[in-house]
Order: C-alpha cells, then structure tokens, then sequence
C-alpha cells in the first residue's frame, strides 16, 4: 500500500545541489513494521518527509493507498497528513498549554469529524494514559507525553503510523515500554509501522529492516523474529 | 474546524501571554475610548447648541440694519444706522401683507450696572413691547409682564430672568422690590420661568423693560434707537415665507427698489441652526479623526505582537500542519485570534469610554463650566465595535497569512 519508485529529492543550497535520495524503490504492505536505520545523512529524515506527505519528491513516484502523492498541492496533502499518516516525533511535539485530550482532539478538529471527546478519550486509553486526559504535556513524564502523541496519531485511524526516532529522548525504560507498545499496536491492530532510527536495539523490535547510506537502500531484510 | 474550536483556540493563545495579550488590548482599548469619548463631546455639543437654538424659538426672525451707509456711499460711522423705526414694527403688526407673520416687535438694548440693596450685577437691559414673551418664547412664573398702558405711560418696571434674580435677590421675593438700572430706579413685576442653556449668551441673564422707558431712562442722548426687530412666523414651516413678507414690506417702506441695497438684513433662526449644526457635525468629525489615529496605532501594536506570536509559535504551526491543518486553518486561527484581541479591546474601550462620558459631567470643574454634556449615540457604539474588529481582521491579516504559508518542515525544525 506504499509504493515509491525511483524516489530522488534534491535539495538546493544556493547554486550546489544537494541530492539527498538517489533513486528509492520501496514497497511496504499493510501491517508491516519496518525499520529505516541509517546515520546521519544517508538520507533517513528526507525519506520520512516524503513517507510523510510533509514533502514532494523531485522526481519518481510515490503511491499510497492508489494515489499518487508526488504532485498533490499543500491542502492536499495535509488532508492525506490527517486522514492517513500518524506522525510520532522525537520530540513528542505535543501542543504546550493544552490538555493531552484537547492534543488528541486536535486531527479530528482539523478533519471537521464528531465525537471528537469519546475517540480522543478511546485512544489515550488505549495507550494506557486513561488517568492523564486533563494533564498538560509539563504535568507528563517523557514517555506519557510520547504515548499521548501516540494516541494522536492513532486517533483518526490512519493508513501508516510513522515514528521519527520516538525514543531518541526518553530512558531505556521508557524505550522499551514505547517499543513495546508499538509492537502491541502492530500485532493486535494491525497497523502499518515505519520506524525510523539509528539504534540498532530500537530496530531490533521491527519485523523488517531497511538501511540508507548516501541516499540509496543497501540493505532490506525481515528479521528472524 | 468550526467557530467554536477556532474561538477556543484563539482563547488559548491568548490566554497564554496574558501580559502580553493585555497590553496589545490596551492600545486599542484606549483608541476606541478616546473615539468614544470625543464623538460624544461633539454629539453633546452639536445636542446643546440644538437645545438653546430651539429655546430661542424656531420661528423667531430676527431683523437688524444693514451696516451704516450714507446715500453718497459715505459710511456714517457705528450706530447711526437707524434704518428701523417703530413704524417698521407697526407695519409688520398690521398683517395685511404678511399673514405668515405673528407679531413683531422692537428691541432697544441697553447695558448698564444693577444694583439691589448691597448686591450688583451686570445684565443687558432689553426694552420691548408685550409681544415680547409670546415671540421669543417666555413664560412669566411668577407675577405678570408689563401692558400696552405700560409702554405708553413709560412705566420703569422690570421683569427678570432667573438668573439675575439669583444674583441680586437671596432668597428674597423679588415681586414688588425696586432695582437700579444705571442708578435710576426700576420695580420688579415679574420673573420670567428658568429657559436654560448657554454658550450662546444665556437665555436667562435678562432684564426687560418697556422700551419707552429704556429710551427716556437708559439710552439718553442716543435717542429712540430700534437696534433690531424680533417678528415671529406661524410656525418653523412657514419661516421663508415670513421672510418674504418682511422683506418686501420694508424694502417698500424704506422706498428701496434694489434688494441688494437693503438697509437692512434677516436672519432667522433656522439659519443659526444650519450653521451651528455644521460646525458642531465638523467638530464631532475632527475630534472622531483624531481619536481614530490612535486606534491605527493600536492597530499597528496588534499586528507587531500578532507577528511576535507567530515566530515564537513556529513549532506549534509545524505540529498542527503536520497532523493535518490547512492553510486555512491556520490563516482562520491566527485571524481570530488578533479579531478577539481587537474586538474584546474595542469592548473594554466602549464600556471605558461610555463610563467617563457619563461621569464626566459629575466631576466639579466641568459640571461648573459651560463644557458641553457628552452624548453617547448608539451608532458611535456599533460603529466603534465594528471598526476595532475590523481592524483585528486588517492588521491580522500579514501575519496569519505568513503563518499559513510556513512549510511544515521547516517549522517543525524550528528551534
């Protein structure tokens, strides 16, 4: 259900052009949980961008769920943003000032859809978070803010989930616990997976693994697990 | 995203730099006051002058002579134009060609000192005929204004405006006292009912008395001068054709051919009326304008402090895009936000400024002046409202549109 072909982005910095995909074929399909591992640099985030709808590749094709994405508009591509990308970031990016249930609100809001309260309310409760609806993102700890941000991501019940380094700032056992939780999700609920990171304890969790170095995939297997 | 999420989060914004949102609010705040403020002032003023033209009688035609001139074209100098006479008066009297005309009668003024036991007072004395409480619109309270007998008999009585009374008579009964006018004695047979206003001259600093009695007491050696002649019309409707009538009686009276060579001129009240009321609806506008000066600059602070919060809220743009906000989500949120920071200004400011235009006229250095009572009309409200919105929707527009058009990117990376 994601394809791109011959994906390349290239980036202009003043009168250098900077490639930073060079030709990508990828397909992942529904309720997989890939790893995109790399350094930095090889091109990891700019995939994610474009996985993300948040950026245009410069040339190649990109389809998900039978749409081409590779030349929509910006409100285009935010309405396929709401509707089928869960984006977990690093750092959490919840709203500040605002109640972890009004941050899970919030892509219903911007989908114009109803009983925005009760599946904001389901899904926090579904990452374990039912006894901090009310509390604002500096009354949680890091990892009840990233599961807040997890339940934002669920709550429109998009195509992908996709996690940007989701532990690259949280402990070693919050780690596991999003790990895990992510695991859960993918078992249980089937729900497509891209995970980018560049730890490989953190890759281990995911079931298929894609590495980039220099904006090329040099490597792409299921893991024995 | 509706109007109800969008207030909800233009509130949380807001709510968020309290300070901050408080201050930018002030600059409209004191923008809308001060527009408030003013245009009521000049309402006030516009109402006051309204008020006393009115209490003047809006049928009254006054006629005076025309500036002194010999029939060589050689001016004669102030005050020997006597074109008007006690004939003049007699004739507009006769309606025969002026039935649009009332009555008309004379006025010969006079100024003098006043004195009462140990008090002294300076009022003009007016000599007139009885007509004179029916054309300019007085009611006598208490005792009775002179007769024709009055007149003929060059009887030295008075009737008096409330306020000379309150100056000369504490308290006392001024009916039956006798007063000094020019060190020549005068009884008191009437007081004429309280007229108000001011500004103009007040209508209750008078003296009135026979204008026999004026001539041969007060004028002395100026003789029987007609200084104007006050003639009433019917009815407010049917001043311009009263005007006619006077005219052409007195233009054949005085054997004049040429209106331009009148020796004499009219100005009814409706006149003063139109030229009062261009300069006070002149004054309201530049008053108006100059407190919408500062509702511009209030305007610009919006715009600044809106600018402020969308580059410190780069991130939050970022995250909002990034799950699926549309250009026209953010535009919206922005736009809301400096329209509720405006229009709550634009209220507070309504509120301030009806507040101190209702209590101004309390505060004793103004109740005791002439200053004008402020009048707060309801469309200055509804108009001061709309404007501070609109301006919140004006100078929010640069930047909310510059927050819409962030690319989600680069605003998530922003630090």
């Amino acid at each position: 259900m994601i394809t791109l072909e011959g994906v390349t982005k290239t980036y202009r910095m003043g009168r250098i052009e900077v490639p930073a995909l060079q030709g990508i074929d990828l397909y992942i399909g529904r309720g997989d949980f890939v790893a995109i591992m790399g350094a930095s640099g090889s091109g990891k985030s700019t995939l994610m961008n474009i996985i993300g709808c948040l950026d245009v590749p410069t040339s190649g094709r990109y389809i998900l769920d039978d749409t081409d994405v590779a030349r929509l508009a910006d409100d285009q591509l935010a309405r396929i943003r709401n509707k089928k990308i869960g984006f977990v970031f690093q750092s959490y990016n919840l709203i500040p000032r605002t109640t972890a249930l009004h941050n899970v609100e919030m892509p219903l809001i911007y989908a114009g859809e109803g009983g925005r309260s009760a599946r904001a309310r389901e899904a926090l409760v579904s990452v374990g978070l039912a006894d901090r609806v009310n509390h604002q993102p500096t009354e949680l700890s890091g990892g009840q803010q990233q599961r807040a941000a997890i339940a934002r991501a669920l709550v429109t019940n998009p195509a992908i989930l996709l996690a940007d380094e989701p532990t690259g700032n949280l402990d070693t056992n919050s780690s596991v616990e999003i790990m895990r939780l992510l695991t859960r999700l993918n078992a249980e609920q089937s729900r497509t997976i891209v995970l980018i990171t560049h730890e490989q304890d953190i890759a281990r969790f995911a079931s298929r693994v894609v590495e980039l170095r220099d904006g090329r995939i040099v490597r792409d297997e299921r893991s024995a697990a | 995203m509706n109007l109800y999420e969008a207030l909800r989060m233009a509130a949380n914004g807001l709510l968020a730099n309290r300070t901050r949102s408080a201050l930018t609010m002030l600059g409209i705040l004191i923008g809308v006051t001060a527009v408030i403020l003013l245009v009521a002032v000049g309402n006030g003023a516009s109402v006051q002058i309204n008020n006393q033209v009115q209490s003047l009688g809006a049928n009254v035609i006054y006629v005076y002579p025309a500036n002194a001139r010999g029939s060589g074209g050689v001016s004669q100098g102030f005050g020997t134009a006597q074109s008007l006479t006690q004939a003049d008066v007699d004739a507009l009297n006769t309606r025969q060609q002026d039935p649009d005309v009332v009555a008309a009668i004379p006025i010969a003024q006079s100024g003098g000192q006043i004195t009462y036991g140990n008090q002294n007072y300076f009022a003009p004395t007016t000599g007139t005929t009885p007509a004179f409480p029916q054309v300019r619109n007085y009611q006598v309270a208490e005792g009775s204004f002179f007769t024709d007998d009055d007149v003929t008999a060059r009887h030295r009585v008075v009737v008096l405006g409330q306020t000379v009374v309150d100056n000369l008579f504490a308290g006392t009964d001024p009916i039956g006292q006798t007063i000094k006018i020019s060190r020549q004695s005068f009884r008191v047979i009437g007081v004429f009912a309280q007229k108000g206003g001011s500004g103009l001259g007040s209508q209750d600093n008078v003296v009135v008395a026979p204008i026999t009695a004026v001539w041969a007491y007060l004028t002395g050696a100026r003789g029987k001068v007609i200084s104007q002649i006050v003639a009433s019309a019917s009815s407010a409707g049917t001043v311009t054709q009263a005007e006619t009538e006077i005219t052409t009686i007195l233009l054949n009276r005085h054997q004049i051919s040429d209106p331009t060579q009148a020796d004499f001129q009219l100005q009814s009240q409706q006149d003063i009326l139109n030229q009062a009321t261009s300069i006070a609806t002149a004054l309201t506008l530049v008053l108006g304008a100059i407190a919408g000066i500062s509702l511009v600059v209030g305007g610009i602070g919006i715009m600044n402090i809106m600018l402020v919060t969308v580059t410190e809220r780069t991130r939050e743009i970022g995250i909002r895009k990034a799950i699926g906000a549309r250009r026209r989500d953010i535009l919206v949120q922005f736009l809301i936000e400096a329209m509720v920071l405006s229009g709550l200004g634009g209220a507070l400011g309504i509120a301030l400024g009806a507040l101190l235009a209702m209590e101004a006229p309390k505060i004793p250095a103004i109740a005791s002046s002439s200053f004008p009572t402020p009048v707060v009309s309801p469309t200055s409200v509804v108009l001061a409202f709309c404007v501070s919105v609109a301006i919140g929707l004006f100078f929010g527009i640069y930047p909310a549109n510059r927050a819409a058009r962030l690319h989600p990117i680069e605003a998530l990376r922003y630090e």
